[in-house]
């Protein structure tokens, strides 16, 4: 079990969730989801459906392989903290989380990847859509976590290790020789 | 350092200390002139930097809030953020990627040499590149320009060799590492280059040039200079006789303080530049200091530019070593059979993750996009970067209702592309894409416009009064101690970085400065 940056306080299982998103694939090849890895949130404002959904979002927007669960949930508790002061931007998620809903007609969650993908691109005018979308790839989102990095190749700060300057800068080999 | 009194009418005031303010800052106070700097963000020293993006953003681009209007894509995707520039003391060249280039005879030239080009607002220089080579010199001397003075040029690094590579296949042949105001070797008392990368975020070896570590602590070392850090100028003063008295600006508790001035130096970037001698405005100059002609604010370019980042099948690690790599020249030219008139340049560019992220194709979503940046590692990028043309309408103004914490209008930034723009723009994609596909790309992305990083011509520079704001020392027109010293006074933007140019004015006003004050002139 995986418990890198989670609190105790409430688990939840997502297999369900992850094997609904398991169809999706990239250029590349089928994603690898972790089903195995079973993942925690813990919540002060949204309730369970609102942040499932929310993460279930996030998989859809930014499908990658190189994410885990775990990591887009660390936005959806990024969400929940500010929606803890702010009360609009709860309403905005509770409410954008209603009307994917509504537009599924019936819970977006349980949605098959088809149904899931019409609805969000219904959606993607809407404040709702474009606030989790910006988070997502914004200081907030996965793609601003270093252990993320380290999937993606990116190595991060270098100044400590003296630069690339005897580690590889220059080190390309297969480019054509003429 | 210095420290003197806001009662010295004596001292000049420059407001702003990047390229240009920091720059003419030295220069004058190596010429023995008391100078008072004002710098609107706080100083932020090299150990104060780290290699992480987002929290760099946040800790020195200007955010105060901005507006936009026009059809340009930045407007849609950063309606608040139009420009990418930096609040701190060093100003952008804290963030810039030292590509420090000269302009072309002819771009100094550009309405003779491309005619009338309908829609733009073109003008010649009221300089030539004569006029500015001695400059020139002394700028790239002064940074330590690669490629120049005999300074040897930076290795390449991944990002530089696919690129080259592709534009070998292409035919080109003026491919090279740059002249990069970034040391090669140990020079003026920085280091050589450890190809950290994270240029953008502040050069955490010293050894790219910024007026932070080298102009600033020189001028301080002559005990002339007097710096206000986090001294955002609000309002420029002048006395019944209409010329400039003095400045107001908020300290950094936000307290209105007036500073005398025997004259004034705008250097606060394109943007802001403008909306201070707007914000200016009084009852003998009710449209804005400097503005008989009406130009202040109008004609902002910001250069042609795009991206076009590339996936291969191996791996690339773009991000290794310097964020401007090396550079393609071949398209920087005027030949009108292309469709268009000016040039462009190819420059390597690189982001991190978090920022390929945001920037790489905003708004863009699902599984494609997300495929695409899966593939980071294998990535190569390139920066497209050319003259755009003025426009009259391109302008910066004061919204009509929106005010800053101190009160006063915040500006907003209308843009729209001329067709010229988009036609080179067009060009340039077409022409990056081939690069990264000769050399066997499986993926091409054209990448829009990231917010403007070179701010120009808002206060620009003409022979005539009528035409522009300041004459060609980068005086204004209608107010003899009162300059422009930052990019807003370029006439035309030319296809190169503007930094260089930028401190080559810089270095030439300073003598004319110097000289007026010692005839009594000013």
């Amino acid at each position: 079990m995986s418990e890198k940056g989670i609190n105790r306080r409430q688990f939840l299982h997502t297999s369900g969730l992850v094997v609904a998103s398991a169809a999706v694939a990239s250029g590349g090849g089928p994603l690898l989801f972790r089903p195995s890895i079973a993942w925690a949130m813990s919540f002060h404002t949204l309730d369970e459906h609102t942040a499932k959904t929310l993460l279930k979002m996030s998989r859809h927007l930014y499908p990658s392989q190189s994410i885990e669960d775990d990591q887009y949930a660390r936005t959806i508790e990024g969400f929940d903290a500010k929606a803890k002061t702010d009360r609009a931007f709860a309403k905005l998620l509770q409410d954008g989380v209603a009307s994917l809903d509504r537009a599924a007609q019936g819970k977006w969650l349980d949605a098959n990847d088809e149904v899931s993908l019409q609805t969000l691109k219904g959606m993607e005018a809407t404040p709702f859509f474009q606030t989790v979308r910006g988070t997502l790839i914004g200081a907030d989102g996965p793609y601003n976590l270093p252990e993320v990095w380290k999937k993606f190749g990116y190595e991060g700060s270098s100044w400590q290790f003296g630069g690339y300057l005897s580690r590889g800068f220059g080190d390309i080999t297969w480019l054509p020789k003429d | 350092m210095a420290k003197y009194e806001l009662t010295d009418d004596g001292v000049v005031v420059i407001v702003g200390s990047g390229a240009g303010g920091g720059t003419l800052a030295n220069e004058l106070c190596q010429k023995g002139v008391k100078v008072v700097l004002l710098e609107a963000g706080p100083r932020i020293e090299i150990n104060d930097f780290v290699n992480d993006e987002w929290p760099m953003f946040n800790k020195i681009a200007w955010l105060d809030k901005r507006t936009t209007s026009g059809s340009w894509r930045v407007a849609k995707n950063f309606p608040n953020l139009p420009a990418w520039t930096v609040k701190a003391v060093g100003g952008t060249t804290v963030h810039w990627a030292g590509a420090s280039l000269r302009f072309k005879e002819g771009e100094f030239k550009a309405r003779t040499v491309y005619g009338n080009i309908a829609g733009a607002n073109l003008l010649d220089w009221p300089i030539t590149l004569p006029d500015l080579a001695p400059y020139y010199e002394r700028a790239e001397d002064k940074m330590g320009v690669t490629g120049t003075h005999d300074i040897p040029r930076l290795p390449g690094n991944n990002n530089f060799k696919v690129l080259a590579a592709g534009a070998g296949k292409l035919g080109y042949k003026k491919v090279h590492t740059g002249n990069m105001a970034i040391n090669s070797q140990p020079r003026d008392g920085r280091s050589g280059c450890l190809q950290i990368g994270f240029c953008f975020e502040g050069c955490k070896s010293g050894a790219k040039w910024s007026t932070l570590y080298t102009e600033i602590p020189k001028a301080e070392a002559t005990r002339k200079l007097d710096l206000r850090p986090q001294s955002q100028v609000l309002r420029i003063l002048h006395n019944a006789k209409g010329r400039v008295s003095g400045v107001v600006y908020a300290d950094k508790v936000g307290k209105h303080v007036e500073q005398k001035a025997r004259a004034v130096c705008v250097a606060a970037n394109s943007i802001e530049s403008a909306r201070l001698l707007l914000n200016s405005a009084s009852s003998t100059f009710p449209n804005g200091l400097a503005n008989s002609s009406g130009q202040v604010g109008r004609n902002y370019m910001r250069h042609m530019t795009a991206s076009v980042y590339a996936a291969f099948p191996q791996a690339v690690h773009m991000y290794r070593g310097t964020t401007m790599a090396g550079i393609v020249e071949d398209e920087a030219r005027n030949d009108p059979a292309r469709g268009f008139v000016g040039g462009y340049h190819m420059e390597t560019i690189s982001l991190g993750l978090p920022f390929l992220a945001a920037f790489l194709d905003p708004g863009a979503w699902g599984r494609d996009f997300a495929g695409l940046l899966d593939q980071y590692d294998n990535m190569a990028g390139m920066w497209l970067v050319g003259e755009d043309m003025p426009q009259e309408t391109n302008r910066v103004t004061l919204h009509p209702t929106e005010k800053d914490p101190f009160g006063l209008a915040i500006p907003n930034v209308h843009f729209d592309d001329h067709a010229n723009d988009d036609a080179m723009r067009a060009h340039a994609y077409k022409q990056g894409s081939a690069v990264y596909q000769a050399v066997g790309a499986t993926k091409v992305i054209e990448t829009p416009p990231y917010p403007s990083t070179h701010n120009l011509g808002t206060n620009r520079m003409s022979e005539k009064p009528r035409d522009g704001v300041v004459n060609k020392w980068g005086q204004t027109h209608d107010i003899a101690n009162l300059f422009v010293s930052d990019g807003s006074q370029f006439t035309t933007g030319g296809a190169s970085n503007p930094t260089l140019t930028i401190v080559a004015l810089a270095i030439r006003q300073a003598e004319y400065i110097a000289d007026r004050l010692g005839k009594h002139e000013i």
